[in-house]
């Protein structure tokens, strides 16, 4: 029931755009999303889409898996280009129906907009869909390290990513067979107004906030009795490795990058 | 009451795999059984007693109750779950209200009953466990005992009035007094209350003394489905599986091989006991 929520959506493959060192993709993407709001063209567009469908099929994810992607979004985008085509003002008059008039203006900005939010996600997804989440947080610890000086504890906050996202699936997991047992006793979760169906998650949440702590107690426990005592020294099972096709896809990342933001 | 299971299989939705978790199971439980369900782990024994009462649904066959086939969309759930009561693994893990009181009427409330019947019930369910119902009622279950808190998790589900009871492994993690505890209370609901239960157990000598017929599972088909006695013959096969004999049956079988013609199929101490010193008096009298 819970359990087939998948968190995070990585789909392992063995791709060069998965065997990309994660600093070098995480840059990328950064830079990519960044030129990406000084595209002013369609025919900017139109490059940058192209570049995600190469990237696309060198990564080997089924195009149908990303189209099912952005099913999240499609309200977003769906209010973005309402908003747009019917309030934005400007332009030939296209249509005129009493006080509500769609203006060139308004077709233009708001398609505009709803390809920029769609190829944001396309571009932000094949990052996640292709980079496993320990390997996220191992990129982001390592780009966060030169801000260690300044007192960002950056080794922290990937320990604790990566604790986090090792306890999730054991914890949907809990809550699925808390869930049966209260089921098995009578309990409803899937009735009632919003009121009663708030409460009647108490005897699914109060027993999945105890496992939780006791879960967090012995973890620290563990992890002290193995002398773990932050991020200082720590050496690690896998290094990583800059390899040439990083500085490759770097390169024509800024080459693109530089088209998009000056043309 | 009639629980059948015909051709059900199963697959979890989110195994990637595709294993089945149950390979075509037809199996009848009528009144009045004491069923040992046992098997190594991952042979499927939980997911089968889920179907039981309707957790989860089989991914083909069915599972009739009483006549009502409760794999059909329009089935009411409520009414199978007062029948046949399940106690999950670990179920002090469910505990959730202040007081043990609470916690006990969760089913009985759940089921609509006015808060008098509710009041009796908790307070039968709590005796029947071994809890004192004055000493206990305002207590926090959360601090309790482990051993405290599944009685009151087992309580919980026994006030309900079960027709059918369901255990999955719940003498794990228990001390010696209170697995003995435990078998106790489930002879004295198979005798006294006329339950039907259905043990899932690694203890083979829980399941030799209280069961009068053994599922034995592998791999998510049901490998043997008979008498204890029959069952725990199969030395050969059951340890193949992967699985203890029970120490009794384990003593007998040694004896046996070292030339003393004991009979195998004895899981109470006192009749082993028995069995030995009359086959040792009768031996040395030759
Ligand atoms: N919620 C679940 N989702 C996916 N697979 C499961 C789930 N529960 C059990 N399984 C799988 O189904 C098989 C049978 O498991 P289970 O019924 O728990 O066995 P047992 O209780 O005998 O140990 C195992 O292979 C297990 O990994
Ligand atoms: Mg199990």
């Amino acid at each position: 029931m819970l359990r087939n929520i998948t968190i995070g959506q990585y789909m392992a493959r063995d791709s060069i755009i998965h065997n990309m060192d994660p600093r070098i993709k995480i840059v990328i993407t950064i830079m990519m999303i960044t030129a990406l709001f000084f595209i002013d063209s369609f025919s900017g567009y139109g490059l940058f889409f192209l570049s995600v469908l190469v990237i696309i099929s060198l990564s080997r994810i089924p195009l149908l898996r990303i189209i099912k992607g952005l099913r999240p979004v499609l309200f977003l985008v769906m209010l973005t280009l309402i908003l747009h085509v019917f309030f934005t003002r400007g332009g030939e008059v296209i249509w005129q129906w009493g006080f509500i008039s769609i203006e060139a203006e308004g077709l233009y900005t708001g398609f505009f907009m709803v390809t920029r939010i769609v190829l944001l996600i396309i571009f932000t997804s094949l990052l996640t869909l292709t980079t496993s989440p320990l390997e996220l947080t191992d990129g982001i610890e390592y780009l966060l390290s030169p801000l260690k000086r300044v007192g960002v504890p950056a080794s922290e906050l990937a320990m604790m990513m990566t604790i986090a996202l090792r306890f999730i699936p054991t914890l949907l997991e809990e809550a699925d067979k808390i869930m049966k047992a209260q089921m098995a006793r009578g309990a409803d979760f899937e009735s009632g107004n919003i009121v009663k169906r708030a409460r009647n998650l108490i005897p699914l949440l109060v027993p999945l906030f105890i496992s939780a702590f006791r879960r967090a107690d012995d973890l620290a426990l563990a992890m002290e009795s193995r002398c773990y005592h932050g991020g200082e020294g720590r050496t690690r099972l896998y290094e990583l490795k800059v390899k040439g096709t990083d500085f490759a896809a770097l390169g024509v990342a800024l080459l693109l990058c530089m088209v998009f933001i000056y043309f | 009451m009639l629980i059948e299971l015909k051709n059900v299989s199963h697959i979890y939705d989110d195994d990637l795999k595709g294993t089945e978790a149950l390979k075509d199971i037809n199996l009848r439980i009528s009144d009045q059984e004491f069923i040992g369900l046992v098997g190594h782990t991952g042979s499927g024994k939980s997911t089968l007693v889920q179907m039981l009462n309707g957790l989860i649904k089989p991914s083909s066959g069915s599972v009739i109750i009483d006549g009502v086939n409760i794999t059909g969309e329009k089935t009411s759930l409520l009414g199978i779950r007062r029948k046949i009561g399940l106690v999950f693994q670990y179920p002090e893990h469910q505990l959730f209200e202040e007081t043990v009181y609470g916690d006990v009427a969760f089913g009985p409330r759940n089921l609509g009953l006015s808060e008098e019947e509710v009041e009796l019930r908790v307070k039968e369910a709590l005796e029947l466990v071994g809890l004192d119902y004055e000493e206990f009622k305002d207590r926090s279950p959360f601090n309790l005992s482990g051993g405290q808190q599944r009685k009151v998790a087992i309580a919980g589900v026994l006030a309900m009035k079960p027709e059918v009871l369901i255990l999955d492994e719940p003498s794990a993690g228990l001390d010696p007094q209170g697995r003995q505890q435990l078998i106790s209370l489930l002879e004295y609901l198979y005798n006294n209350k006329g339950m039907t239960i259905i043990l899932v157990s690694h203890r083979m000598e829980e399941i030799a003394r209280l069961s009068n017929r053994v599922i034995v599972m592998s791999e998510g088909e049901i490998v043997f489905d008979d008498s204890p006695a029959r069952v725990f013959s199969e030395v050969e096969k059951i340890r193949e599986l992967g699985l203890d004999l029970p120490e009794i049956t384990e003593i007998l079988w040694r004896l046996n091989g070292k030339g003393l013609r004991v009979r195998t199929d004895i899981f109470s101490l006192a009749e082993a006991v028995e069995e030995i010193s009359r086959e040792l008096r009768g031996s040395s009298k030759c």
